[in-house]
């Protein structure tokens, strides 16, 4: 009777002649595999992330997502018996090639981790040290705007403006997370990466933290990685599960979330295994 | 399970309770054992400390004598020409010893004479002439000047010498004993803080030796200790622990590395032997050399404290820094180091620690020479702090024996103080993280 | 709701849904109204374009179907966001009823033109005067999370159901006294048992709505007015009607 899987979103009610167009592709993985010695943790993933999109990779424990992520800013590197094949382009560059250097690298693809790690240093030496390293800013004026700026950004300006020497690490744990946000984004990456980043979090500070990404969007590409599939849901546009190290289905997360095609991704997704 | 008699129950409970009782007990073996453990040591310790400070506190105090020395120009300066030269060759010994004679006139015995110059130390004269030689203005007039006593006096007025023997089994015979009670009468006997003790060096006569020769040889060895095995030790730490990859090789190094801290230390001193010193022909007995030395005992010891607080460092921090897009010499150095740097200063505080206490491989280089100079530079002969308790030691003399334990305490104290600066610094820099 | 959520998406997205049922509800006032005015008129080119517009209505009840379950899909509500977004699915399909209801009035009005009228036609407009009113109150009540006014058009049916019953009545008469008049007052009998129709959805909505802010059954016994299925017809030879 009633097709459920039509795209209704908020946009496209109130634009209802123009169809939506999707945004290009700002990492393009093909066939990429991870191998931790002989054992293989990662097969033959292809996946398209777009532009001004959130895009979850969801799936159980030890299916390859994080270490897929890892590969996009080559912290697989720092890891001695791991070994990466297949291909990686970030706008059109291959991030393997010889050519490439990693710490320009990841100056362009920030991350955020599971468990905040701020520095242990004050909260503006924190954000300031990315474009100190990168040569970002060239004075103290500009320095200090550019801290305000990406403080602003992550929502913690007001918070934190009166103890700027404090401690990074005597925040919050919510607040430490922002913290973490706002130093990736002080040296105005392209791409975010972030793995688990809420999970550390309480729901308030998930929530505020799902706000900011929901904000960011329209200027960095953001790739999440989440065990919490509602997260998913909420923050993401488009969804890509994973399962034993491959790449099972990838999709808009409206039609996964409501109509996933393959069998395994309804299974995981309404809990009847994982 | 409502028809179980009720003392079918009990056996078991009883067997419970008998447990619970013995846990007890056995617990409260075990914290007794503790402490009895911790008794032991504290007063194995309170002991061991209260004897050397009991035999050594009094070197720490010595007798002055006064007496009144005219500066007789007729002695000093003939031919009133105030010539430097003549006045550095002027019997000044004679001026303190006629001072000596008319306070207690002995007459023609020589024997009587030999126990009246034997009240004051010998270099009774050279303390003189360095007065005049500061001020020459001092010739001609008559001036009360305090002396070291000999070591003999100093040991009986600090009861050292019992007055209760016979004569002939005390080195002080009666008429010194009378003299010096008449002096003690007058107030020209007096017991003073020991200054000498810490500025001067080593010396045949108890009562003009110190350690300040010692100390400074120490100071010199382990700068050169300090400098050598700090720089090397951090850095190859900083290489073995970030940078190293992880093969046999490594493996290999580490046990090395692990091993060379268990050597005996004498080890360390044949090698500065055969190598420092026959191959490359270095002085003997120079803090430069011993330094070398104490740096390869030291090297390991430094490494290993400073590989395990690199590792101390969460690798948060490290991935963090490097998702920041620092490059992993960034990383070492603007965050990994900073935060190890509490432990390694404690490692190589209590390196340095150790390093000043050692004695047998400085034995081996030759420190063990008598030295009556404080050296001045890196490559004058020096001896260190414990070798110097060594010799002292090993001395026969009476008052060397308050020498060495306060000697011990000194170096005692040296050895707290650092541990203390470790602690201190440590928690200065420690930073939660 | 007194503060918005944390991620202003959800709001919005519970504003959209609001919207399209706000939208929803002035498409069917305007649909019964000129369903009655087409009817009272007798203009068939009306009827037609109202019978056309339905498809419009039903466009709507399956955006806000797909909007509601995309909504349950990614956001989970929980509370009253539940109930907001269960309550929207419900109201929506009550309308879409409402709608087809009125679209049949429609049809027949089509029907009706081409004969001649009959008096009690000039009822048929009372009744959806009120149904029609208790329509914009209800959703008023919607809009303004206003339980009292929810109650109030729900015990409103039961004036429906009285004139109901009243023109069923008088719709017997005359098809015993005429049965020349037999065809337009089956024809209008189908009217007024749409219209009595509309105004039962129009208190299902109170009830969903009382459901939606409170988290309760509204538990009055549901008017339940109309007693035509025990109308007996009168008896021609006994003097004045029974009814049972």
């Amino acid at each position: 009777m009633n097709d459920m899987t039509a795209i209704y979103t908020p946009e496209t009610v109130k634009l209802a002649e123009s169809a939506p167009t999707s945004p290009p592709a700002v990492v393009r993985a093909q066939g990429v595999g991870v191998f931790y010695d002989e054992k293989q943790a990662l097969k033959d993933v292809s996946i398209d992330i777009r532009k001004g999109e959130v895009t979850a990779l969801i799936g159980p424990s030890g299916c390859g997502k994080s270490t897929f992520l890892r590969c996009v800013n080559r912290m697989n590197d720092t890891i001695d018996n791991c070994r990466v094949v297949g291909r990686i382009e970030i706008d059109g560059l291959d991030i393997y090639g010889k050519e490439i250097d990693v710490v320009q690298l990841r100056a362009r693809v920030g991350m955020v981790f599971q468990k905040p790690n701020p520095f242990p240093k004050s909260i503006y030496d924190n954000i300031a040290y990315g474009p100190r390293i990168h040569g970002v800013a060239v004075n103290r004026a500009e320095m200090d705007e550019l801290v305000e700026a990406s403080l602003g950004r992550a929502g913690l300006w007001d918070e934190v403006k009166d103890r700027l020497d404090a401690p990074g690490t005597g925040l919050s744990g919510g607040q430490q997370q922002r913290l973490c946000i706002a130093r990736a984004i002080a040296v105005n990456p392209d791409i975010i990466l972030m793995d688990e980043p809420c999970s550390a979090l309480d729901p308030i500070a998930t929530a505020r933290i799902e706000e900011l990404i929901d904000e960011l969007r329209e200027k960095f590409t953001i790739v999440i990685v989440t065990h919490n599939m509602q997260q998913a849901a909420r923050v993401s546009q488009r969804t890509a599960f994973f399962h034993l190290g491959e790449l099972v289905e990838q999709g808009d997360t409206e039609t996964i979330f409501t109509n996933p095609s393959d069998e395994r991704t309804q299974g995981y997704i309404t809990g009847r295994f994982g | 399970m409502t028809d179980a008699p009720p003392d079918s129950q009990a056996p078991a409970r009883n067997g419970q309770a008998a447990r619970i009782r013995a846990r007890y007990r056995a617990e409260k073996r075990f914290r007794a054992y503790g402490l009895i453990a911790i008794v032991v040591a504290l007063t194995t310790l309170v002991l061991l400390i209260g004897s050397i400070v009991f035999r050594g506190h009094s070197a720490f105090v010595q007798t002055h004598i006064a007496l009144d020395i005219r500066f007789d120009r007729a002695v000093i300066d003939p031919k009133g020409s105030r010539d430097p030269d003549s006045l550095r060759g002027a019997n000044y010994t004679g001026l303190a010893r006629a001072a000596l004679r008319d306070r207690f006139p002995v007459g023609s015995n020589r024997r009587d004479k030999r126990a009246l110059y034997k009240l004051i130390s010998n270099d009774a004269g050279h303390t003189l002439r360095e007065m005049v030689l500061a001020d020459p203005s001092l010739i001609g007039t008559t001036r009360r000047v305090w002396f070291k006593s000999s070591a003999d006096v100093d040991s009986f007025t600090k009861g050292q010498i019992p007055r209760n023997v016979p004569e002939s089994e005390r080195k002080i015979n009666d008429k010194q004993i009378a003299w010096l009670d008449a002096l003690t009468a007058d107030g020209a006997l007096e017991i003073r803080f020991n200054t000498t003790f810490f500025t001067t060096a080593d010396s045949r006569e108890p009562e003009q030796a110190g350690i300040w020769g010692a100390a400074v040889g120490s100071f010199f060895t382990l700068v050169v200790c300090l400098a050598l095995s700090f720089p090397l030790g951090v850095m190859a730490a900083i290489y073995l622990e970030e940078f190293a990859p992880r093969n046999r090789f490594t493996d290999l190094i580490e046990i090395n590395i692990n091993n060379l801290a268990a050597v005996p230390s004498i080890i360390f001193g044949l090698l500065g032997l055969a190598v420092l010193l026959n191959f490359f022909n270095l002085p003997r007995s120079v803090p430069l050399v011993g330094g070398i030395v104490l740096a390869l005992m030291t090297l390991p010891t430094i490494i290993i404290a400073s590989r395990a607080a690199l590792a101390a460092v969460p690798p948060s921090i490290r991935e963090g820094a490097l998702g920041m897009g620092a490059s992993p010499l960034q990383v070492v150095t603007h965050h990994v180091l900073p935060l190890a740097m509490p432990g390694i200063l404690t490692g190589t505080i209590i390196g340095m620690a150790q390093a000043l206490g050692e004695t047998a491989p400085l034995l081996m280089i030759g420190m063990v020479a008598f030295i009556v100079d404080v050296p001045q530079t890196f490559a004058d002969p020096a001896t260190v702090l414990p070798v110097q308790i060594f010799l002292w030691a090993d001395a026969p003399e009476r008052a060397f024996v308050e020498k060495t334990s306060a000697a011990i305490m000194v170096l005692l104290a040296f050895l707290v103080a650092m541990n203390l600066l470790a602690v201190i610094l440590r928690k200065k820099f420690e930073r939660r993280w | 709701m007194t503060t918005e959520h944390i991620v202003k998406a959800y709001d919005e997205e519970l504003r959209t849904l609001h919207n399209f049922i706000v939208r929803m509800g002035g498409m069917v006032e305007s649909q019964i109204a000129g369903a009655i005015q087409a009817l009272v008129r007798r203009d068939s080119e009306l009827a037609q374009t109202l019978i056309k517009d339905d498809d419009k209505i039903d466009d709507l009840n399956f955006d806000v179907d797909s909007f509601a379950t995309r909504m349950l899909a990614l956001r989970q509500p929980v509370a009253e966001d539940l109930r907001n977004v269960v309550g929207a699915l419900k109201i929506s399909s009550d309308l879409e009823r409402m709608a087809d209801y009125a679209t049949n009035v429609a049809k027949r009005a089509v029907a009706l033109a081409a004969m001649p009228p009959v008096k009690p036609l000039y009822t048929i407009p009372r009744m959806s005067r009120l149904v029609q009113e208790m329509l914009r109150d209800v959703l008023d009540a919607y809009v303004r999370g206003d339980v009292d006014t929810a109650i109030d058009v729900w015990h409103r049916d039961a004036e429906v159901d009285d004139m109901y019953n009243s023109l069923f009545r008088e719709l017997l008469t005359y098809m015993m006294e005429d049965p020349r008049s037999i065809t337009p007052c089956t024809q209008l009998l189908f009217v007024a048992k749409n219209i009595e129709r509309i105004g039962d959805h129009a208190t299902n909505i109170s009830e969903t709505i009382h459901f939606l802010v409170l988290g309760e059954r509204l538990r009055d016994s549901r008017p339940r007015g109309d007693s035509s299925p025990f109308a007996v017809a009168p008896d021609k030879d006994a003097g004045g009607i029974d009814l049972g």
